[in-house]
């Protein structure tokens, strides 16, 4: 009984201030009460902190340290002396007005966009497809999250095998089919390396596309389509009307996660091209790291990083708009 | 009250243990940084050779030469990718083993930042070592790191299908196009090298451009321009395929391995492999030059060892101390047949090519080999980079050689 009286208004207070709560009226609280309440707040401030450490220490740190780091001189030698000079935005014009800035970022976009879009389409494909109810569907479910439980290096070590243009098997495949004659050098062609990144990228996002439009789908009520059918609407009309609009909640979230997730990749591209052939598949995020850790110039690496960060920043706002969103319907 | 009372008596001992930790911890540290004249007896180690054999030969190596020095060593092997990282956070948190491994091109890098000691302050003899050796492990100067032994690379070649093609091993760059147009039918190519957006592919390029007199630091010239020539003529005409662009050193290893290349660009830390299959004969020559007269000059690989700036003047010695014994001739000689390397010292090669007729060429490069450090030293990572990006934008038909060059080297 004393929980329920209690906070209403402790909440009051924590909103408007003591003095607002406390009306001319009301008698000052006992002293036991006011030592409750603090006790309260107390505890609440002890279930906050957990996470508060936690955040500052591995993301908050390395975020400010990343920024720091992006206006100063720090190099190789900093690691031991502990002296990086302040250059101020020096690090953000080496890195903005280089040549290969442009090329990263038309890639960055290039790869993202095409990611998304093969990733979505093929995925919320397979999700209607699994919705059906046939023999070995839980099981041919659950083979395509393969290629997301692999590790990606294996992953592209074998998409670098497979795409190989001598010996590589879907060089052979074709070319037993009588498509080609000779092989097509998926990696090694500037036009081509891009699109064949792009593809093995496709292939590692189905899995979190499926299941997450798969959950989406199971959520839709089935008297729904019931309803629908008696007034004719079925199979596309269904989708159009019912599935699609049902699903957009979902759909928001799983293409947002997907854009953060596509931005940052790195380990593929560094496994299958390295960011070659001629920087034809070099992102903003192997470029950072090519800055960082081949060259050692520290200070770039993390001026480039945070311009994607700040890229990736305006994609997460877009997510807990459309999660709260989709809270509020 | 009682209760809370009872409660904070192990919290008390949890805080008197938490802050306890430090200080112990730091006590251990502390004992580390002794008086000089307390007896060093235990070394620690740090290197790459996280792989056998070489972590066994280097290993045994290590343990030799502590017992010889009366110290126990304690070796930490770390993948090869992440040593640099590992190295600079040591560096910054001060715990930076006694002795440590560095790959040459990484020595002036290292070595800028203050983190090492002139081997000289211990009175190390530098004595005999090849010119190139000295030069990797030289900053402004001062000796910081020498290499027991070193690589490079060279020509290997498939004897049963040149003779089968009637091609000699070839000599001038012109008798390597035609070797290589000759022997590159069907699925076979003629060679294989290694052109990828890494420092490999600077690597296996610098023979070449060096041999024709190009110079690292300045890459728009005549002479780089046509050892790009020669590679991209190499690759336009199909000689080399152009998954070049992509292979590593072991994919190039690999293709020779299958008889996929008649002829190969890579160094004697394939021959294990290459051995391990009898039916496959192979020679090695040095790397083709322009004309004839020329000097095919190579790049220096291989390893070196520093001693690290770590406070304790009397560990550093010792450290010291087991820099030079795994330089002794000996040790060089002993990890140089086991590893397929050849050793630093000059005064060594004849003894060594003659007991090893499959390292001869290697070891006759050896002689003349050049640091990529050697000009540049930390400011090699950057154009090393340019240097690839050029070999790329040309391989690929991007730009013609003159073009990737004055490109990349404007960036």
């Amino acid at each position: 009984m004393s929980l329920t009286t209690d906070l209403p208004h402790s909440k009051g207070q924590a909103a408007g201030g003591a003095v607002k709560s406390h009306g001319p009226g009301t008698e000052t609280p006992a002293p036991r009460r006011r030592t409750r309440q603090r006790r309260e707040r107390i505890f609440q401030w002890l279930f906050l902190v957990p996470a508060v450490v936690y955040m500052t220490l591995f993301f908050g740190y390395p975020v400010v340290k990343n920024v720091v780091m992006s206006f100063q001189e720090y190099t190789t030698s900093t690691f031991f002396t502990g002296e990086a000079p302040w250059v101020g935005f020096t690090n953000y014009v080496t890195v903005l007005s280089s040549s290969l800035f442009s090329t990263s970022l038309l890639n960055t976009v290039l790869f993202t966009m095409g990611s998304i879009v093969g990733q979505f389409v093929i995925g919320l494909a397979l999700a209607i497809f699994f919705q059906r109810k046939f023999p070995l569907n839980g099981i041919l479910r659950s083979l395509l999250l393969l290629p997301w439980l692999l590790p990606l290096i294996v992953s592209s070590a074998v998409w670098r095998w497979i795409l190989d243009k001598d010996s590589g098997a879907l060089n052979r495949f074709l070319g037993d089919l009588g498509i080609i004659d000779t092989g097509i050098p998926w990696l090694t062609s500037t036009s081509l390396a891009l699109i064949a990144v792009v593809g093995v990228n496709i292939w590692i996002g189905i899995p979190f596309n499926l299941t997450i439009l798969y959950g989406g789908l199971q959520e839709i009520p089935d008297e729904l389509y019931e309803a629908g059918s008696l007034d004719g609407a079925t199979g596309w009309k269904a989708f159009r009307h019912i599935t699609w609009p049902m699903l957009r909640p979902v759909v928001s979230v799983v293409l947002v996660l997907g854009v953060v997730y596509t931005l940052k990749v790195l380990d593929i591209i560094l496994g299958l091209t390295n960011g070659g052939p001629a920087n034809s598949t070099q992102t903003i995020a192997t470029q950072s790291y090519n800055l960082s850790f081949h060259e050692f110039k520290f200070g770039e690496g993390a001026a480039l990083g945070n311009v994607l960060v700040i890229i990736s920043l305006v994609f997460a706002v877009l997510y807990l708009r459309a999660s709260r969103r989709a809270v509020d319907e | 009250m009682k209760s809370a009372q009872r409660t904070s008596r192990p919290l008390a001992l949890a805080v008197a243990a938490l802050v306890g930790l430090p200080l112990a911890i730091s006590g251990c540290g502390s004992s580390t940084a002794a008086s000089p004249s307390e007896a060093v007896t235990e070394l620690s180690v740090m290197d790459y050779y996280n792989n056998e054999p070489d972590k066994s030969f280097i290993g045994d190596a290590l343990t030799k030469c502590g017992t010889q020095l009366g110290v126990t060593v304690k070796r930490e092997t770390v993948p090869g990718k992440s040593l640099i990282s590992k190295v600079l956070q040591q560096s910054s948190s001060k715990t930076l083993p006694d002795v440590l491994m560095l790959d040459n091109p990484d020595l002036q890098q290292i070595a800028a930042t203050g983190a090492l000691a002139p081997l000289a302050d211990f009175k190390v003899s530098t004595e005999n070592f090849a010119e190139g050796v000295l030069s990797a492990g030289t900053y402004k100067d001062k000796v910081y790191g020498l290499a027991p032994t070193v690589n490079t690379i060279a020509l290997f070649y498939n004897k049963d299908i040149l003779a089968k093609a009637g091609v000699t091993p070839p000599t001038t760059w012109e008798e390597l196009k035609a070797a290589s147009a000759k022997l590159t039918a069907g699925d076979q190519y003629g060679l294989a090298f290694n052109a990828n957006p890494t420092y490999e592919g600077t690597w296996q390029f610098l023979p070449v451009m060096w041999s024709n007199g190009g110079d690292e630091k300045k890459i728009d010239t005549k002479e780089t321009e046509q050892a790009l020539q020669l590679w991209t003529d190499l690759v336009k005409s199909g000689s080399v395929s152009s998954s070049a662009l992509n292979w590593t050193q072991a994919d190039v290893k690999d293709q020779f391995l299958t008889g996929k290349a008649a002829m190969m660009v890579n160094g004697p830390w394939q021959i294990p492999a290459l051995d391990k299959q009898p039916t496959l004969q192979y020679g090695v020559v040095k790397i083709p030059v322009r004309e004839a007269g020329q000097t095919s000059v190579a790049p220096l690989g291989g390893e070196v060892w520093t001693v690290p700036q770590t406070g304790n003047k009397a560990r550093q010695a010792k450290a010291a101390e087991m820099v030079a014994c795994l330089n002794s001739d000996e040790n060089q000689l002993a990890m140089a047949t086991a590893r397929n390397t050849i050793p630093s010292k000059t005064t060594l090669s004849d003894k060594f090519a003659s007991d090893n007729p499959k390292l001869a060429t290697f070891t006759e490069l050896i002689k003349t080999a050049r640091a990529r450090t050697g000009q540049l030293g930390e400011e090699w990572p950057a154009q090393a980079t340019k240097i690839y990006t050029a070999i790329q934008t040309s391989l690929t038909g991007n730009a013609s050689p003159a073009d990737a060059l004055k490109q990349a080297q404007g960036q």
